[in-house]
């Protein structure tokens, strides 16, 4: 004969259910709702109510999938922590901003020694003008320093060349972290504006309005005064 | 059989700076009937218009590079025997092969000097 036993409240199920974290199935329900009150259950219908418990949970939750679910957490919060460096260290502004000002300094420097070296090979041009109505001992030493300049100008087609590889280069890092934008949607923005200071481990990218604070380095040709320029501010204030 | 140091030579480069490097270390060595041609179309227009005697082309240009420039003359039947030096920074083995491939003369790697160019025009004409 089973011995009966007095359940006072569905409480004490309660706690097994609460651990399980997840809702009561329908059989569950039901017994449940049988427990609810105080009535006597007999061992059989209790291991039938356990049974049912347990497996209603079969196939829910194992330990592999607890662990993959730990994993995914970690990753999205990884992901997540990822996203907000990127915010921090403004990426739109990498795009429309720093990266244009450094091909424009490149662009700068490769019209400056371009500039530089016509002009060293006007000079020698003019020198070996000059150089023909000297004596010939004189005019060959003339024109073989004019041939060394010459052949040290090649550094302007080479130098130009690389300066040329890296604005490339550049230009395709402006195309990826513009895709990257795209990919992320608003999502950069928000973030920036909810985080608007770089975190410590993430520097904080030099915006090309910094060099205002500077006084050395030169000016790209456009931004920058002429000597007469300067002179004549320099003049309006008497 | 000495070279005439007057025939005509075209330069080809899209960097101004370089066609004038070319130009006077050409003319230290005596060569001074020297046309130029910034980009390998133009190139190809003038080498049809007019004999030339030797063709001095980078490698980096665009659209039509210095080989493509290369395969084009060496495609056509009046101008594939004028001899053509490749003048380049490119100086990978698979590009010095690909021009040899398309029928190049010689080959200059930059920066280089006078007497390279001479070298190279030797190779090409014999002493002068």
């Amino acid at each position: 004969m089973p011995t009966r036993l007095e359940m006072g409240s569905a409480g004490k199920l309660g706690d097994a259910g609460r651990s399980m974290r997840r809702a009561p199935s329908a059989a569950v329900a039901a017994g449940l709702a049988t427990v609810a009150q105080p009535v006597a259950v007999s061992r059989d219908e209790l291991r039938s109510l356990v049974e049912a418990v347990i497996g209603s949970l079969e196939g829910d939750l194992t330990g592999s999938d607890l662990k993959l679910y730990t994993e995914l957490e970690a990753l999205a919060r990884f992901i997540q922590t990822a996203k907000q460096e990127i915010a921090a260290v403004r990426p739109d502004t990498i795009r429309t901003e720093d990266i244009p000002a450094a091909a424009d300094e490149l662009d700068a420097v490769v019209g400056a020694t371009e500039e530089a070296t016509n002009l060293i090979m006007d000079t020698c041009e003019q020198l070996q003008a000059l150089a023909g109505g000297l004596d010939e001992q004189a005019r060959t030493q003339i024109e073989s320093a004019c041939i060394r300049i010459f052949e040290a100008c090649n550094f302007q087609d080479i130098t130009g060349q690389r300066i040329s590889k890296v604005v490339r280069t550049l230009k395709h890092i402006e195309e990826r972290v513009a895709a990257m934008l795209d990919a992320f949607g608003d999502e950069i923005a928000r973030l920036q504006a909810q985080q608007p200071t770089a975190p410590a481990s993430v520097p904080p990218v030099k915006s090309a309005n910094a060099d205002s604070a500077l006084l050395h380095g030169p000016q790209l040709p456009e931004d920058a005064k002429r000597q007469d320029e300067i002179d004549a501010i320099l003049a309006s204030f008497g | 059989m000495a070279v005439d140091k007057n025939m005509p030579i075209l330069i080809v480069d899209d960097y101004k700076t370089m066609l004038r490097i070319i130009r006077n270390l050409l003319k230290q060595l005596g060569f001074d009937n020297v046309d130029e041609a910034s980009d390998g179309s133009s190139a190809l227009q003038r080498l049809r218009d007019k004999p030339f005697g030797l063709v001095i082309s980078d490698w980096n240009m665009e659209p039509m590079t210095g080989l493509q420039l290369l395969k084009e003359v060496r495609a056509d039947a009046k101008l594939k025997h004028i001899p053509f030096i490749m003048v380049t920074a490119e100086s990978k083995t698979e590009n010095v092969i690909a021009a040899k491939e398309a029928g190049v003369t010689n080959y200059i790697v930059k920066p280089f000097n006078a007497e390279t160019l001479k070298q190279k025009m030797v190779a090409v004409f014999g002493n002068f």
